[in-house]
């Protein structure tokens, strides 16, 4: 007898919130883990003295890293609050499905109003990293 | 490892069968559902069936009964009950796994797609092989345990919040829509065991009478079998038992990590 076939799945499977989620949280953290080498770089830099902090900061400071520094930023924002509602599955809180897709829109929520009010203070008052 | 894409054997011709409604139908409705012949030698395609619902009853598996009855005999799938208490019609409909006796057609927009039960081998259209499904299931002794002798006098005895501790997750009918629902699963169905097979572990860890807690524990730390659970919440999604496979898991992760201490 041939080999049984693979029945289909992520191709057919609905993208429901619950998905969306887990899978928003993994990329959002790959992309942090690689924003953290970024970081490591940065820091290097400013120890390195004058001209590496300046070469740094012109590189981060430039649109494509800026956009770059945007992304971590909506990244972290998303990890952060998504981290929080899986500690408290931990503590087996908001299991119920009515809860879980509550706990899902706020976490969108809360992430996108941190990020708007993190990336005002870093982008526009100054005070981030770029010169 | 996450393959998303499927085998060479498995990928899903288009140029299936197309079965019209008879002329007059009053309401019809259309249903894309997959078919493997395991007799020939080509891969599954997706038949396109026209079912006149003013002569069918409102469920999916209601349309499914009346296309194999009257338009075509070699469609194949399981069921037995109709009522929501066998598990046999699990399959996935509209993108979503549920038993096709309790899914209504009214409640779907739009064509109905109807798929096996993701990522399983198929025996023949909508039957998936539950083989290792059933195994897993097995494996974690799903029989109460006990080391002491039984009262003479009778059975053993639980108070009744211990019995209502274990009456929801005895309500589970081995469907495996959750499993089957679940990416981790997906991925590593052959380490992982799956939501269902850990809510009825679950549900005998907690049973007051059963004598083997530690055992049971015991059996499941490990990186895989339990640990590949990331709180994905499709599982708890998918039941049609309204039942919750993903609290069942956190609480046994809860129960490993405060025996530590």
């Amino acid at each position: 007898m041939r080999p049984r076939p693979l029945s289909p799945h992520v191709s057919v499977y609905r993208f429901q919130y619950t998905m969306i989620g887990s899978f928003t949280h993994r990329m959002t953290g790959i992309g942090l883990a690689f924003g953290l080498i970024v970081l490591a770089w940065w820091l290097a830099a400013a120890a390195g003295g004058a001209a590496a902090y300046g070469d740094a900061s012109a590189i981060l400071g430039s649109v494509p890293g800026k956009v770059l520094l945007a992304l971590w930023l909506l990244a972290f924002c998303y990890h952060l609050f998504n981290g929080i509602r899986h500690l408290a599955w931990d503590r087996i809180f908001g299991f119920e499905k009515r809860e879980a897709r509550r706990s899902f829109r706020v976490v969108i929520l809360a992430a996108l109003v941190l990020f708007v009010a993190l990336a005002w203070f870093l982008f526009f008052r100054g005070t981030g990293v770029a010169p | 490892m996450a393959n998303f894409r499927l085998p060479a054997n498995s990928r899903i011709r288009r140029d299936g069968k197309v079965f019209k409604a008879p002329a007059g139908a009053k309401k019809v409705r259309t249903f894309r559902i997959y078919r493997f012949d395991p007799d020939s030698a080509e891969n599954p395609r997706l038949d396109t069936y026209e079912v006149d619902m003013g002569s069918c009853g409102p469920m999916v598996l209601d349309a499914l009964i009346k296309i194999k009855n009257e338009v075509d005999s070699t469609l194949t799938f399981r069921r037995s009950c109709r009522e929501g208490i066998c598990g046999s019609c699990a399959m996935n409909i509209d993108g979503l796994n549920t038993l096709a006796c309790t899914r209504a057609c009214d409640d779907i927009s739009g064509d109905v797609a109807i798929y096996p039960l993701p990522h399983m081998p198929v025996v023949k259209d909508l039957v998936p092989d539950l083989t290792q499904f059933y195994a897993q299931y097995a494996s974690i002794k799903p029989w109460l345990q006990t080391h002491t002798p039984a009262p003479a006098d009778g059975e053993r005895l639980q108070s009744k919040a211990d019995q209502e501790k274990i009456d929801r997750p005895s309500a589970c009918i081995l469907c495996a829509c959750c499993s089957t629902s679940c990416p981790s699963y997906w991925w590593n169905s052959d380490r992982y065991l799956g939501p269902a097979a850990l809510l009825a572990a679950y549900r005998w860890i907690i049973d007051s009478r059963d004598e083997a807690t530690g055992e049971r524990l015991d059996a499941l730390e490990d990186p895989f079998k339990l640990y590949r659970c990331h709180t994905i919440m499709n599982c708890t999604e998918a039941c049609p038992k309204d039942l919750n496979p993903a609290k069942a898991i956190a609480e046994i992760k809860k129960l490993l990590a405060e025996r530590k201490n």
